[in-house]
């Protein structure tokens, strides 16, 4: 049996075409995937990414767990302050990614992805023993929407009095939406300005309508799956389960900027020391394809007649009209401006190594 | 609802033909194009390929997905819709018309009275939607 957002109906209401997505029953898209990516873009999507997991760390040691199990250094965060970061394993391979967010000195909530979140949970409890913590998975009580793009934030100040302008990139505030308690951050999967905007469930329905009617008439629509994958692909954020996992590390995936080695000990750190002193054998690189034919997922990526490695995420990019993505390619292959082949139905075809991000806004707020 | 035109025949993979003689043009309904969302590259055979009727003949891509497109009935290429290179979108906009796929010399013309009409392929879309 699938699970279903708090905004089910909503979706359904409106003609979604709902598809599964790691266990759950999602709107993969409404009015057409290229039409909502680039609302996003040009003027303001709303998502529902309720199937997100939300776990909750409490107690006088919770900075110590979060450090265990992050790659980040949690340390440095101030109180509503969010950060993105890894958790990886003893081997340093990727769990999972995440955000954490510190609500006060003893009180850390993680947004974690919806495959992962029951075994994330189990993890983080695992590693919490003689710790004095609190670990619970909260994922049913909370809805998340996001609210991305240039026209977010005055679309969302619409609804509600707090002066959204002083929600820098990267923090969170308790913000009353519409009546709604909530907790509302500047972040997101898009590569746009935006919001994700955390609520107790039962409130969803009341504010995903009110946010779509008060939008609507600055060009908000709703988003599905399909238009979040090519936004976050143009941005050129990994996913978890194609663009890492646990047989790769952060290391690897181009995410150093998120393993703080010097932090401390936390899982996986001895591995990934040891690596980043004898140097990646392989890395995660973004590619353009030189031929009108999209790469895909699982494509294999070619040097002449050898394979040398795998297309993670490939698709065709709706902003910027031409065939993108990211391939785990053997270092002295990954250099910006590496002649490579993608292997297309048996057909060797063009591509080129490409800096990424592949879209990149003009950022409001760093 | 799906736009199903009377005069065609059809197959259980979404494609449409309008045969005439042993010549037959060949595309995807408006039930597929309407699945599969924006189609941004199409790949076509070449003018002289043979397949056998079930065959993959091609490729039709949206951002999301890659579907194949297949062989209503077995034959050679005789042309293709170079148009589609530039202009995909026109397998959304006129999938009977402007984005047609193929057009083949039929092997066996009688096979044309097998296919689908488009009463069958409309119940054939209501069961699948069903399941």
């Amino acid at each position: 049996m699938l699970k279903r957002t708090p905004l089910y109906e909503a979706h359904v209401s409106i003609g979604a075409r709902m598809v599964e997505f790691a266990g759950w029953e999602m709107p993969v898209q409404y009015a057409g995937h290229i039409q909502e990516h680039m609302a996003v873009r040009l003027a303001a999507g709303l998502f529902d990414v309720s199937h997100m997991g939300e776990i909750e760390i409490r107690g006088a040691d919770a900075l110590a767990l979060v450090q265990l199990i992050s790659t980040n250094d949690a340390s440095k965060l101030l109180d509503n302050q969010v950060q993105y970061s890894t958790m990886t394993n003893e081997l340093g391979g990727v769990i999972d990614d995440l955000l954490v967010y510190r609500l006060n000195h003893e009180y850390f909530l993680l947004v974690v992805n919806a495959g992962g979140t029951d075994s994330d949970f189990e993890w983080i409890r695992r590693n919490a023993e003689g710790l004095n913590v609190e670990v619970h998975n909260t994922s049913s009580a909370f809805a998340l929407l996001a609210l991305q793009g240039p026209r977010a934030e005055q679309i969302l100040q619409g609804l509600t009095d707090h002066m959204l302008d002083r929600i820098p990139y990267y923090w969170s505030q308790r913000v009353m939406v519409d009546g709604v308690d909530c907790r509302v951050s500047r972040t997101g999967y898009t590569g746009e300005d935006g919001f994700e905007i955390l609520c107790d469930s039962a409130n969803a329905r009341h504010l995903w309508n009110r946010l779509l009617v008060t939008g609507s008439d600055r060009g908000l629509i709703p988003c599905g799956l399909a238009a979040r994958n090519t936004l976050r692909l143009e941005a050129a954020f990994r996913l978890h389960g194609h663009d890492m996992d646990e047989t790769t590390t952060p290391l690897e995936a181009g995410l150093a900027w998120v393993v703080k080695l010097g932090k401390g000990a936390f899982i996986g750190r001895e591995v990934l020391l040891k690596q980043k002193e004898e140097g990646l054998k392989r890395k995660l690189v973004g590619f353009e394809v030189l031929d009108r034919a999209p790469a895909r997922d699982g494509y294999p990526v070619a040097i002449g007649d050898r394979q040398v490695g795998v297309v993670t995420s490939g698709s065709p990019a709706p902003l910027l009209k031409k065939n993108i993505g990211l391939a785990y390619v053997p270092t002295e292959h990954a250099a910006v401006g590496t002649e490579l082949s993608i292997v297309v139905r048996g057909r060797n075809v063009p591509a080129r190594v490409t800096d990424t991000p592949f879209y990149k806004r003009e950022r409001k707020y760093d | 609802m799906a736009n199903t035109p009377e005069d065609l025949s059809y197959t259980k993979d979404h494609e449409w033909v309008r045969a005439k003689g042993d010549q037959a043009t060949v595309g995807i309904t408006d039930h597929a194009q309407h699945q599969l969302g924006d189609v941004v590259y199409v790949e076509l055979p070449k003018v002289g390929d043979k397949f056998e009727a079930s065959e993959p003949f091609g490729s039709v891509e949206s951002v999301k997905a890659v579907s194949e497109v297949y062989m209503p009935l077995g034959g050679a290429v005789i042309e293709v819709n170079e148009s589609l290179n530039d202009s995909p979108e026109q397998v959304n906009e006129d999938p009977y018309g402007d984005g047609w796929m193929i057009r083949i010399k039929i092997d066996n013309p009688a096979q044309v009275d097998a296919l689908l009409t488009s009463i069958e392929y409309e119940d054939y879309i209501k069961e699948e939607a069903a399941e």
